[in-house]
């Protein structure tokens, strides 16, 4: 599959968007979907749809083993030793609740310490903050560089003994900062102390190695990654799955139940409780198929040569100052534009069809900390080009020209 | 809709230099205001004499051109006016950015309502109405005393 053609795969950029046509840059929100994610869903619900593993007919079989299917292509995808390390969620964020809540549950006691960063999306912070309020817990985050980068110093400074986990993102949604999980992983083991990686944009962008990385676990948005919405992927060590107790109670995750006793089922249904996402699981499938036929290295080097592009615009753009200065970017080019509120921004450049984003990207903490209450975002997917950048760039004068600047 | 409609010269000139903006000495009413999607917010002070005159008013906040501009524009024509008219006049500039096609305030000059009718182009953009109206809405929560912060994700 040929990357100059690969909008062609994404029905969406038919549509007009104010009558122009659409210049997507807001995937680390969400991704647009390729046209096999999208009739696979139709397809599944057309042809072949039953509900999975209760029933013995022919439907149920088959759609059995197609959602099972995906679980073993994810196990591809992220290099995992065994598929039933994989396990599928509602999202990311039930993803990391259910971290939060059976690690939680099992392993933390009043006064130990989760270690976060400044970086971190709402989504993984949130949950931590309610074992602080119910076990007393608290809660260390790691402070980030003038160039909005984690280093594994500043990981390093805020280990105690009291550091339980260590829950970081792979990628950061505003500065574009890709932090050393893997460094920061073989210090946390050095310590005992186990790693949980929001991979809600590392996923979607960088190269998964989950042998290579060693962490206890990593979170995956599916919708972010070429995906239908509504499904995450918790991939955890298998130690931990049988280890730690079960997230939600329902049907399909039991063994045996009776008046006094119930019993859990094996791995990973101990974790699926009631009727799953199946067609989303399903067309889940044909994302990681698009991802390998695209290649992850030529994705890689496309995107890289954009955000190159990207920074190297925007830095020449007078009065438009770029958020976070780190040594490995990706995908993410957050922006402010002295005299512009990022609102203003957004709404002028979808006007002419440019679709960024504006706010705190669900990252209060980091824009706080910027000083700063709102910014604007563009960030990366694998269908975008370089014009697509310099149409960014030449509306970003449009919105400078209305506002006389 | 040009989006010049939306971000008129008033509109930006009131962004950029908003009126009445800090903190009114001996204010005897205030309230604040966020919207809590996009993080802009407001606090409103008031001060209102013994016949129920305001006497002054003020704002303080960040936020984008159009929840600025709204604020600012608010708080000059607000400025003297009697507690009931301000009521009367906060209720006709919400029911014209939801529906009516003018104002009908007897209480605004046909001066004042084209400067309000400035903010009227938000109309075409829904995700931006909560910008125009979160001070109006900040502001009568300031005369009625509910010590309750506006939050435009309660609002109707």
């Amino acid at each position: 599959m040929s990357i100059e053609n690969i909008k062609k795969e994404f029905p969406i950029f038919n549509s007009k968007v104010h009558n122009n046509d659409l210049i997507y840059l807001d995937s680390a929100n969400s991704s647009q979907k390729p046209q096999s994610v999208i009739d696979r869903v139709n397809d599944f619900y057309t042809n072949e749809f039953s509900n999975t593993g209760r029933s013995v007919h022919f439907l149920a079989v088959a759609a059995t083993n197609l959602y099972e299917n995906t679980r073993s292509s994810v196990q591809r995808y992220i290099n995992a030793k065994d598929k039933n390390e994989i396990v599928f969620t509602k999202g990311a964020t039930e993803a990391i609740n259910l971290v939060a809540n059976t690690f939680g549950q099992k392993y933390l006691e009043e006064g130990d310490e989760i270690l976060i960063t400044e970086l971190e999306h709402h989504s993984n912070y949130v949950p931590w903050h309610f074992l602080r309020q119910s076990k007393g817990i608290k809660i260390e985050f790691a402070e980030i560089n003038d160039d909005g980068e984690i280093t594994l110093e500043s990981i390093e400074k805020k280990i105690t003994s009291k550091t339980k986990l260590i829950a970081i993102t792979h990628l950061s949604n505003v500065t574009g900062a890709v932090l050393p999980i893997k460094e920061i992983t073989q210090l946390a083991h050095s310590k005992g102390i186990a790693v949980l990686i929001d991979g809600c944009q590392g996923a979607p962008h960088l190269k998964l190695d989950m042998q290579d990385i060693d962490c206890d676990f990593y979170v995956i948005s599916c919708h972010k990654m070429y995906g239908p919405t509504g499904l995450g992927v918790l991939y955890a060590k298998k130690k931990w799955l049988e280890q730690l107790p079960p997230y939600q109670g329902g049907g399909g995750m039991i063994n045996d139940v009776k008046k006094d006793s119930i019993t859990y089922g094996d791995l990973p249904n101990k974790y699926e409780a009631g009727t799953m996402a199946t067609a989303q699981v399903i067309a889940f499938d044909q994302s990681i198929k698009f991802l390998e036929k695209v290649g992850i290295e030529s994705m890689i080097k496309h995107e890289q040569e954009l955000i190159e592009y990207g920074q190297e615009i925007l830095r020449k753009n007078n009065s438009v100052k770029l958020i976070g200065n780190p040594k490995n970017r990706a995908a993410v080019l957050s922006f402010t534009i002295e005299g512009v509120h990022p609102h203003d921004i957004a709404t002028i450049l979808d006007e002419d069809g440019v679709a960024i984003r504006a706010g705190h990207h669900c990252c209060q903490i980091l824009h706080d900390k910027l000083g700063i209450s709102a910014s604007a975002r563009a960030s990366l997917g694998v269908y975008n080009t370089k014009e697509d950048l310099d149409q960014l760039n030449s509306s970003i004068n449009n919105c400078k020209k209305i506002f006389n600047l | 809709m040009n989006i010049k409609e939306l971000y008129q010269e008033i509109i930006l000139e009131h962004g950029k230099n908003p009126r009445n903006l800090g903190k009114t000495e001996n204010f005897n009413k205030d309230a604040m205001g966020k919207n809590p999607l996009c993080g802009d917010n407001v606090h409103v002070f008031l001060k209102l004499d013994k016949s129920k005159k305001v006497e002054d008013i003020s704002f303080e906040g960040s936020g984008c051109a159009i929840s600025m501009a709204s604020a600012s524009i608010m708080t000059d024509l607000i400025k003297g006016k009697e507690e009931a008219e301000v009521k009367e006049i906060v209720n006709d500039f919400l029911g014209m950015i939801k529906e009516n096609p003018e104002l009908k305030s007897k209480n605004l000059k046909e001066d004042e309502k084209t400067k309000l009718m400035c903010l009227s182009g938000v109309k075409q953009y829904p995700m931006r109405v909560k910008c125009a109206t979160l001070s109006w809405h900040t502001l009568i929560s300031a005369i009625d005393n509910t010590q309750e912060e506006i939050n435009t994700e309660r609002l109707d």
